[in-house]
């Protein structure tokens, strides 16, 4: 990509100052990236909307403008739409569910995975290595390696804990309703878990030695050492990595179309979506679908990024 | 009582040991075992074979192996390309509408990619790139390239003022301190980014299993997906664990290669920020 860059002396001849010139220099350097988000984020987003307003489907439809007929209508059999659609809203809750659980638990195992991984005992730089493994894997195999550990005739996971005597009965993870959503949840808490981990060692390492120091000297206990000095401190550190990690979990897929597939007790947004776009084909509902979950995921951005403008910008001056 | 706190510390850190390496150990057990050895569970395998792998191949996976190096190679490389010039003018190059385009790239990053689904997918059809690689490339730069210049960008303010400042003395243009000034400095912070959006797009799977109908472009996590039904003779977990394994063992060996890399670019997209 050969660019001609004009001599000082052609911009003195335009009467530019060297701060004019720079941001003209700027804006030419971000038109690449701004047409590529133009071609894959803006043009999709604006198709998604206009076609969630016609009743475009593999069966049938003629992509008739409809007007707002998938977010909600009111037809002979009541009301009907999207927004009136009880499997909707449950996998908003089940998505709700998930990402409260898992996030809270990531958090928790990975505030202790840090302690371990700062300590400056030996063994902790291998530990540090191997908890990358989790997070490399790709999350279908990860999800194939769980559903492959996790089943009911054959599972290693039964077999340990009949032998160890922990269970009389082999378990059903997979097919037993009220086990289903939190065999995934405990694959993505096993997953993501050294993400979260990593982040809080990053915030760790930025508090100075000497201030355990002068706990140590004034006597102050390991616990209350904790969530008095270190908890306080890290905690900046904490709240971007559950801020990530919250948005991440909002869009669930993989795990779930692999482990369990569609099923009513573990089907999360991102999976209604893909099912009724291309299992069903009704692509002007699952597209108002898409429209609620964006408006769902904008709002809560707009939300945190406008609460933490200040240090999210506070290095760009 | 340091003894006691010397024994905890191991014990806890030996459980996160096993609990981080034990699936993937189990994953290449169950891949080496054949037959009804597979079903019947063992810690190691008695009679290890590769009769796993060469079936997989037989089935075609070399192509689904192909399809995704080709297509996360090329997805960095575009990405990277667009995201240092823009790198370097959020990161050196105060202007009106920095902040805004900075809040942008970092929402992004965070974009739920199931909500433009229909509308991608109506997109990709439009221009003839249904079921290739080029589609899948397209549609892998919704969630590559904001990420690739909020790090780059994170690592480039981290380089002193000073460098620039000679080199605008010494007259030389934007084009020319970026490629032979920051790009040097920044070939470690590259390279990590670069890995890190590597792994992202080998690893994707709703975009691949949505815009691929079969192995002209299909790319291997959703060929996992599709291999149990592939054989009624053989218990298909063999065959899906040893595609596992080939498909996990690069980024393994990567990442814990790269240990140091990765860990500096995951935190600088975060905490940094």
């Amino acid at each position: 990509m050969a660019v001609p860059e004009p001599s000082p002396g052609d911009a003195r001849s335009q009467g530019m100052t060297l701060q004019q010139r720079r941001v003209v220099w700027a804006w030419a350097f971000m038109s690449p990236v701004l047409l590529a988000l133009l071609a894959v984020a803006l043009w999709p987003l604006v198709t998604t909307f206009l076609a969630s307003l016609t009743n475009a489907s593999i069966s049938g439809g003629d992509g008739r403008f409809v007007g707002l007929g998938n977010f909600l209508h009111h037809g002979a059999t009541g009301w009907g739409g999207v927004l009136a659609s009880h499997e909707w809203w449950r996998s908003v809750g089940n998505t709700a569910l998930f990402t409260l659980v898992t996030v809270g638990a990531e958090t928790i195992i990975g505030m202790l995975l840090a302690l371990v991984l700062s300590s400056r005992l030996r063994g902790s730089r291998p530990l540090r290595a191997a908890v990358l493994i989790p997070w490399a894997i790709p999350t279908v195999v990860s999800s194939e390696i769980w559903t492959w550990m996790l089943q009911q005739q054959g599972g290693i996971l039964n077999v340990l804990m009949l032998e160890t005597h922990l269970i009389r009965q082999p378990i059903d993870w997979l097919s037993d309703p009220s086990l289903m959503l939190p065999a995934v949840m405990m694959v993505d808490i096993w997953k993501t878990t050294p993400f979260m981990a990593l982040l809080i060692l990053a915030g760790l390492q930025t508090i100075p030695r000497d201030v355990y120091e002068a706990a140590r000297i004034d006597g102050v206990g390991p616990l209350k050492t904790f969530f008095r000095v270190t908890l306080p401190l890290v905690w900046p550190a904490v709240l971007v990595a559950v801020i990530f990690r919250m948005l991440d979990a909002l869009r669930v897929f993989d795990l779930i179309y692999v482990m369990t597939g569609a099923v009513p007790q573990t089907e999360t947004m991102a999976v209604y979506i893909q099912s009724h776009l291309v299992g069903f084909g009704e692509i002007g509902y699952a597209s108002a679908a898409s429209v609620v979950m964006f408006l769902i995921m904008a709002l809560l951005l707009v939300g945190i990024i406008w609460s933490g403008r200040k240090r999210l910008l506070g290095e760009s001056r | 009582m340091k003894a006691v706190r010397t024994a905890g510390f191991y014990l806890v850190a030996g459980l996160f040991f096993l609990w981080a390496v034990f699936p993937f150990y189990y994953a290449v057990v169950t891949s080496l075992k054949t037959g009804f050895a597979v079903m019947t569970p063992t810690l190691w395998p008695h009679e290890a074979s590769f009769a796993n792998y060469v079936h997989i191949f037989e089935l075609g996976f070399g192509r689904n192996v192909l399809n995704s190096v080709i297509v996360a190679t090329l997805t960095v490389l575009v990405a990277g390309l667009v995201s240092l010039p823009a790198a370097y003018a959020l990161s050196r190059v105060s202007f009106r509408g920095r902040s805004t385009l900075l809040v942008t790239m970092l929402g992004a990053t965070m974009f739920p990619q199931a909500a433009v689904l229909s509308g991608l997918f109506s997109v990709i059809r439009g221009l003839g790139l249904y079921n290739t690689w080029w589609g899948l490339i397209f549609s892998y730069l919704l969630f590559t390239v904001p990420f690739t210049v909020w790090v780059l960008t994170a690592f480039m303010r981290e380089l002193p003022q000073e460098l620039e400042e000679a080199a605008i003395i010494d007259g030389a243009g934007p084009w020319t301190i970026v490629t032979r000034i920051f790009l040097p400095l920044l070939a470690p912070a590259m390279a990590a980014t670069g890995l890190l959006a590597f792994i992202a797009a080998w690893n994707e799977f709703l975009f691949a299993l949505t815009f691929t109908l079969d192995n002209t472009a299909r790319t291997v996590p959703v060929a996992i997906t599709v291999f149990g039904g592939s054989s009624s003779f053989m218990p298909p977990y063999g065959n899906i664990m040893a595609a596992s394994v080939v498909v996990s063992a690069p980024l393994v060996v990567l990442v814990l290669v790269f240990q140091r890399w990765i860990t500096s670019g995951l935190t600088m997209g975060a905490v940094k920020g």
